[in-house]
C-alpha cells in the first residue's frame, strides 16, 4: 500500500547564496553568500552591532533592496516583486521600521487606515472598525487624532505596527524593535510580539512568523526561539539559544553579553 | 610671528592667489555644465515618463485614497493663491494696461493695435508665464521640501513596504493637481488684468468705451489662441511638478541636501519653463 506522503511546507524565506547591499549606497556590502531558511510560525532574532547593516538586511529580506547575488524566495515566489500582479503575495509580507515610520501628513490613525484604505475595497465602517481595533491592541487610543510629530517614539514605533498588522500579514519583519524603550513598553513588546507568534485574533488567529533584529540579544532569550548574528559581512545561522551559548564568535559572545 | 613647532603653509603663487574665483580651465568648466545639465534632463525626462506611465496605469487605482489627494493639490495649487492673483491681476492692469492704453489712445493710428498688443502681451506670454512663476515659487518650493523631508525621515520606504508606489501616492496628485492649478489661475489672472487694465484706463480719463475696449480684444483673439493657452498653462504645471517632485522624490536625500535641491529645482523649472515658452512661440509663429 502507498502511503501517502504529506507535501513539505514551503519555507517562508528562502535564501540562497544571497549577497546584500545597503540601500543608501549599493556600492557597499552588508552580507555575502548568505544561505538561510525561515520556517513557518518561526521566531528569529538577527542580533548585530550597531551599523552592522540590520535594517540593509530585512530591507533585503522585505523586498525593498534588491540582492545584488543569489536567489530569494519569499513563500515560494522570487523576490523582490515589484509587479502590479503579484502584489497581494508581496502583501502576505509586513514590515515594522525602527521609529515606525509614520507618514507626517496623517494622524497616527490615517496611518493605520492607509493601507486599508488603498488596497481593500472595504467600506469606510469597516475600516473604522478595524483601525479601532488595531488602536486598542496597541494602547494608542489617546493619540489616534494626533499628528505623529507630536507623539513619542516608542508610541511612534507602536504605530508603525499597528500600521503593518492592519492587513494581517504572515510575515513580519520589524526593525531593533526594542531600541531606545523604557522598561515597560519593552515588556509590552515581548508579550505582544509573542502572543503574535502564538497566533492572535488581530491576525486572523494563525501564528505570524517573526524575524527581529537588536543589538543585544538579552531580552529575547525567553521568547525568540532561533538566533543568528550579522558582523564582518557574514549572517551566522546559529538556531537555538544551546548553539548561540556554544558559539565560540567574539560578535556572538558580545551580543549576548550585552 | 610664526610659533617654534607651527607647520608653515606654503603661500599661494600671487597669480593664483589672485585668481581663485576663477575656473583652472573655461572648457573644463564648460563640458561639466553640459554633462549636468545633460544629466539633468536624463533624469528628469526619465521621472516624467515614469510618472505618466504610472498616471496612465493606475487610473482606477485606490481611488477613495487618491481623489482627496489630488483635491487637496488643486486646492494648494489653485484655490489657496487666488488672493495673490488677485493682487497680481490688479498690478498687471496697471503696469501693461494701463498705461499701454494710455499711451496707444494718444495716437490716432495706433488704436487699431491695441487688441493685438493685449493679446500677446497678456493672453500669450506674461498671463502664463507669470503664473507659472508665481506657482512655481509658492508651491513648488514646498514640494520638493515636503518630498525632500519624506525622503529623509524614510517615508518613502514605509510607502514601498505597504505596497503603496511612491509616484502613484506622492507625484501623481502634485501633477494633476498643479496644471489644474495653473491653467486655472492663468484664466482668472488674464481676466482680472483685462479688467483692472480697463478700471486704470478709465481712471485716467483716457476716452474709450467699454465696448470698445473688449471689442478689440475678442477681435484681437483666435481658436487657436484658446486651444495654446490651455496647451501650455498645462505643460507648465507639469513640468514645475516633475521637476520639483524629481529633485525631492527621485534621489536620495539627507535632511542638510534639501535647500540645494530646492534651489536647483527652482532654476531648472524656471528654464525649462521659458524654453517651453519660446517652443509655444515659434509653434504658434509656425501655425500663423
Amino acid at each position: 500500500m502507498n502511503a501517502i506522503t504529506p507535501k513539505p511546507k514551503l519555507p517562508v524565506l528562502d535564501l540562497r547564496g544571497v549577497n546584500m547591499v545597503s540601500r543608501q549606497s549599493p556600492a557597499t556590502m552588508v552580507a555575502e553568500k548568505v544561505n538561510w531558511t525561515v520556517q513557518v510560525g518561526e521566531f528569529w532574532v538577527v542580533g548585530a552591532p550597531q551599523h552592522s547593516g540590520k535594517t540593509d538586511l530585512l530591507m533585503t529580506l522585505g523586498g525593498l533592496s534588491s540582492p545584488s547575488g543569489g536567489e530569494y524566495y519569499f513563500l515560494g515566489e522570487a523576490m523582490p516583486i515589484f509587479e502590479e500582479s503579484r502584489l497581494p503575495h508581496r502583501l502576505r509580507l509586513g514590515f515594522v521600521f525602527d521609529g515606525g515610520q509614520s507618514l507626517g501628513q496623517l494622524t497616527v490613525a490615517e496611518n493605520i487606515a492607509l493601507p486599508l484604505r488603498y488596497h481593500r475595497g472595504w467600506s469606510a465602517d469597516e475600516i473604522e472598525s478595524r483601525v479601532q481595533e488595531l488602536l486598542e491592541m496597541t494602547e494608542l487610543m489617546p493619540w489616534a487624532n494626533s499628528s505623529p510629530a507630536n507623539v513619542g517614539r516608542s508610541w511612534q514605533q507602536r504605530a508603525g505596527l499597528a500600521r503593518a498588522l492592519a492587513l494581517q500579514p504572515e510575515v513580519l519583519l520589524l526593525d531593533s524593535p526594542l531600541t531606545g524603550l523604557d522598561a515597560r513598553h519593552t515588556t509590552w513588546w515581548l508579550a505582544f510580539l509573542a502572543q503574535l507568534s502564538r497566533g492572535d485574533r488581530s491576525v486572523g488567529g494563525k501564528p505570524v512568523t517573526l524575524v527581529v533584529t537588536a543589538d543585544d540579544l538579552r531580552p529575547w532569550r525567553n521568547d525568540a526561539g532561533r538566533v543568528a548574528c550579522l558582523a564582518n559581512r557574514r549572517l551566522l545561522v546559529l538556531g537555538d539559544w544551546h548553539a548561540v551559548d556554544d558559539s565560540k564568535e567574539k560578535v556572538v559572545q558580545e551580543l549576548v553579553a550585552g | 610671528m610664526q610659533q617654534a613647532g607651527a607647520t608653515a603653509i606654503p603661500a599661494p603663487p600671487p597669480r593664483a592667489r589672485d585668481r581663485w574665483w576663477l575656473p583652472r580651465c573655461y572648457s573644463d568648466l564648460i563640458g561639466r555644465r553640459v554633462f549636468a545639465f545633460l544629466l539633468a534632463l536624463h533624469g528628469v525626462g526619465a521621472f516624467a515618463l515614469i510618472t505618466v506611465g504610472v498616471l496612465l496605469r493606475n487610473l482606477r487605482v485606490a481611488q477613495p485614497v487618491m481623489r482627496p489627494l489630488i483635491a487637496r493639490e488643486i486646492h494648494r495649487a489653485g484655490v489657496q493663491l487666488l488672493p495673490m492673483f488677485f493682487f497680481a491681476a490688479a498690478a498687471l492692469g496697471f503696469l501693461v494696461i494701463g498705461q499701454t492704453v494710455a499711451w496707444l489712445s494718444r495716437v490716432e493710428a495706433a488704436n487699431n493695435l491695441l487688441g493685438n498688443i493685449m493679446v500677446i502681451v497678456v493672453v500669450r506670454e506674461l498671463g502664463p508665464l507669470l503664473t507659472a512663476l508665481l506657482v512655481l515659487a509658492r508651491v513648488g518650493t514646498a514640494n520638493v521640501v515636503e518630498l525632500g523631508t519624506a525622503r529623509a525621515l524614510g517615508e518613502v520606504e514605509a510607502l514601498e513596504a505597504l505596497g503603496i508606489d511612491p509616484v502613484h501616492y506622492l507625484v501623481v496628485p502634485r501633477v494633476v493637481g498643479m496644471a489644474v492649478g495653473v491653467f486655472a489661475l492663468t484664466v482668472y489672472l488674464i481676466l482680472g488684468t483685462l479688467v483692472s487694465g480697463y478700471l486704470w484706463v478709465f481712471l485716467q480719463d483716457v476716452p474709450l468705451l467699454p465696448g470698445d475696449y473688449f471689442r478689440e480684444l475678442a477681435g484681437a483673439l483666435s481658436y487657436l489662441d484658446f486651444a495654446l493657452l490651455a496647451l501650455k498653462t498645462c505643460a507648465f504645471g507639469f513640468i514645475i511638478a516633475i521637476v520639483t517632485c524629481f529633485h525631492g522624490l527621485g534621489q536620495p536625500l539627507q535632511l542638510n541636501e534639501i535647500s540645494r535641491a530646492t534651489v536647483r529645482a527652482v532654476g531648472q523649472s524656471t528654464v525649462a519653463c521659458i524654453l517651453l515658452d519660446a517652443l509655444f512661440i515659434s509653434l504658434y509663429l509656425t501655425v500663423t
